[in-house]
């Protein structure tokens, strides 16, 4: 680009231009470089002096900088709660239904299948005439189904605005659930760790609170491939060091909204540290290497999740 | 000084304050401040608010008594502005202010500080592209306050000098962590002086001094275009 426009050119034939056209000008211009901007629209005649191009300025900057942080909200944390929550339900009854139809399905067809897969069968086959009532809870369940995925897109879509760093560390469907789970992003970023680590695991915790179970090494955050993916006696540390991860992304998140591609890269070395140590004897370890979360001051708890 | 007798009887060896700025007696002590609306529940008497060093960094270059240049009245381009805190304070003591900040949710209450100051700007814009707001903020700013937590912060204040006028001042505090967590602070500051002078269209430093009694890691940097 190499207009040197202020950006009142655009406003410039219409003395009363609207609130939202001050805006656009605002938040679409761009210069490659700066100029004095007030006796430029002094001479062009838009403004009388530089009082009056202040006030216009001042106009514009408001309405400009209120719309885009609108917008922005608008795609908040309460809206991925309310999707995902909606996702859960949506697969759930899908299921359920899908169950039902099977089981109906069973008592007019010996070769009826089960699950969404059958009602799938059912609702893209020729309604039999004797089955339309069971056809028509199939496509229901169908239907449901493809809504469920739908507000999957839709998190997808939204996260990465909404929670750039929690959505790039655990996956925007995860950190999703994470948010719903602590009941929204800014209690996300102000959880520990270690509760961050047990989030969805509350049955067991409580179990171990009354003091008749070992504590709970994940909770949600087992979906992550991380955890998942690492041999059982190390899984404790490594749901310990993404939790970790997972809170300074969710304070990055809430309270500066910056990107941070660093954490990602710290995060898969460590989980690769702890990864290569399988075998290896326990070394009771990881401390040396959790200086980053501890500079940070994020307070790195154990959340008396480690195995025994 | 033409402050008379609203000053403060015991004015403590720092008298370089910019017009605006006072030492006042507020909630029994002896605090820095200017006068506007509140922002952000900052204790307030007679219309004067106090400015907490340790909530802002520019505060504490002012309170630590550097070489700032600051006379008040001057036009200021403010990168990392956030929720507002400390440009809510330069806009009561200087002429135009824009304030660019990158976040949305702190530039809400940015939007409520700059509500009743007419002469503060604020824009959602990324200090890290001056391309985008080059045709709202005017040419030979007279100060340039920089507070910007990511990395590359000497690149921020090169790629916006553009913005300054030829004796104008940069006021920057560099955040050590924002660099790199895991390096020595002092190694991250001799980097960044080492780039923003490193040009014949950089900065010449005038002033450093580390602001650790207030900010922890930070170091203050006054300096001027080359």
């Amino acid at each position: 680009m190499t207009t040197t426009a202020g950006w009142f050119a655009a406003v410039a034939s219409d003395s009363d231009a609207s609130d939202d056209a001050l805006a656009a000008t605002i938040r679409e211009g761009a210069a490659s470089e700066s100029d004095s901007w007030p006796a430029r629209a002094v001479d062009a005649g838009i403004v009388d002096d530089e009082n009056e191009y202040y006030d216009l300025l001042h106009r514009a900057t408001m309405a400009a900088t209120r719309a885009a942080v609108t917008e922005r909200e608008r795609a908040d944390d309460s809206q991925l709660i309310h999707a995902i929550r909606a996702m859960d339900d949506c697969q759930r009854t899908a299921n359920e239904l899908a169950e039902r139809v099977a089981e109906w399905g069973g008592t007019l067809d010996p070769d009826a299948g089960t699950g969404i897969e059958y009602a799938r069968a059912l609702a893209s086959d020729d309604p039999d005439p004797d089955e339309t009532a069971v056809t028509s809870l199939a496509e229901q369940v169908v239907e449901l189904e493809k809504e469920a995925e739908r507000l999957g897109e839709y998190i997808e879509q939204t996260m990465p605005t909404v929670a750039p760093n929690l959505s790039a560390l655990a996956g925007p469907v995860l950190g999703a659930r994470l948010i719903s789970l602590a009941g929204g992003l800014e209690s996300l970023a102000k959880k520990p760790s270690g509760t961050v680590q047990v989030l969805g695991a509350e049955d067991a915790l409580f179990a171990h609170l009354r003091g008749h179970a070992p504590s709970p090494k994940h909770g949600i955050i087992y979906m992550h491939d991380g955890v998942r993916r690492t041999p059982m006696e190390n899984r404790g540390s490594a749901a310990r060091a993404l939790a970790g991860k997972l809170s300074i992304g969710a304070r990055v998140d809430h309270y500066s909204g910056e990107y941070r591609p660093d954490l990602e890269a710290e995060l898969t070395e460590r989980l690769e540290t702890i990864r290569a140590r399988t075998g290896d004897e326990y070394n009771g370890g990881g401390e040396g290497s959790d200086a980053v979360a501890d500079a940070d001051g994020v307070d790195d708890t154990d959340g008396g999740a480690d195995d025994e | 000084m033409l402050m008379g007798s609203t000053i403060p009887t015991e004015v403590p060896t720092m008298s370089n304050l910019p017009q605006g700025v006072e030492r006042r007696q507020i909630d029994g002590e002896e605090r820095l401040a200017t006068r506007g609306e509140p922002v952000y529940g900052e204790p307030i008497e007679d219309e004067w608010r106090a400015w907490d060093p340790h909530r802002s960094k520019l505060g504490a270059m002012i309170e630590l008594g550097l070489d700032h240049g600051l006379e008040g009245g001057e036009t200021v381009l403010y990168l990392g502005a956030a929720s507002g805190t400390t440009v809510s304070h330069v806009a009561d003591f200087s002429g135009p202010t824009y304030a660019v900040e990158f976040a949305p949710r702190p530039a809400r209450d940015l939007l409520s500080a700059a509500e009743s100051r007419p002469r503060l700007f604020p824009l959602l814009k990324d200090a890290r592209k001056p391309e985008t707001y080059a045709h709202v903020v005017e040419s030979d700013v007279e100060v340039i306050v920089q507070d910007v937590a990511t990395r590359g912060q000497a690149r921020v204040a090169l790629e916006n000098r553009q913005f300054l006028a030829e004796d104008g001042r940069l006021l920057l505090a560099v955040k050590a962590r924002s660099e790199d967590v895991t390096r020595d602070p002092e190694d991250v500051f001799a980097d960044v002086r080492e780039e923003l002078t490193a040009s014949s269209d950089g900065y010449e430093i005038l002033e450093t001094e580390r602001l650790d009694d207030y900010h922890t890691d930070h170091l203050a940097i006054v300096a001027r275009p080359q």
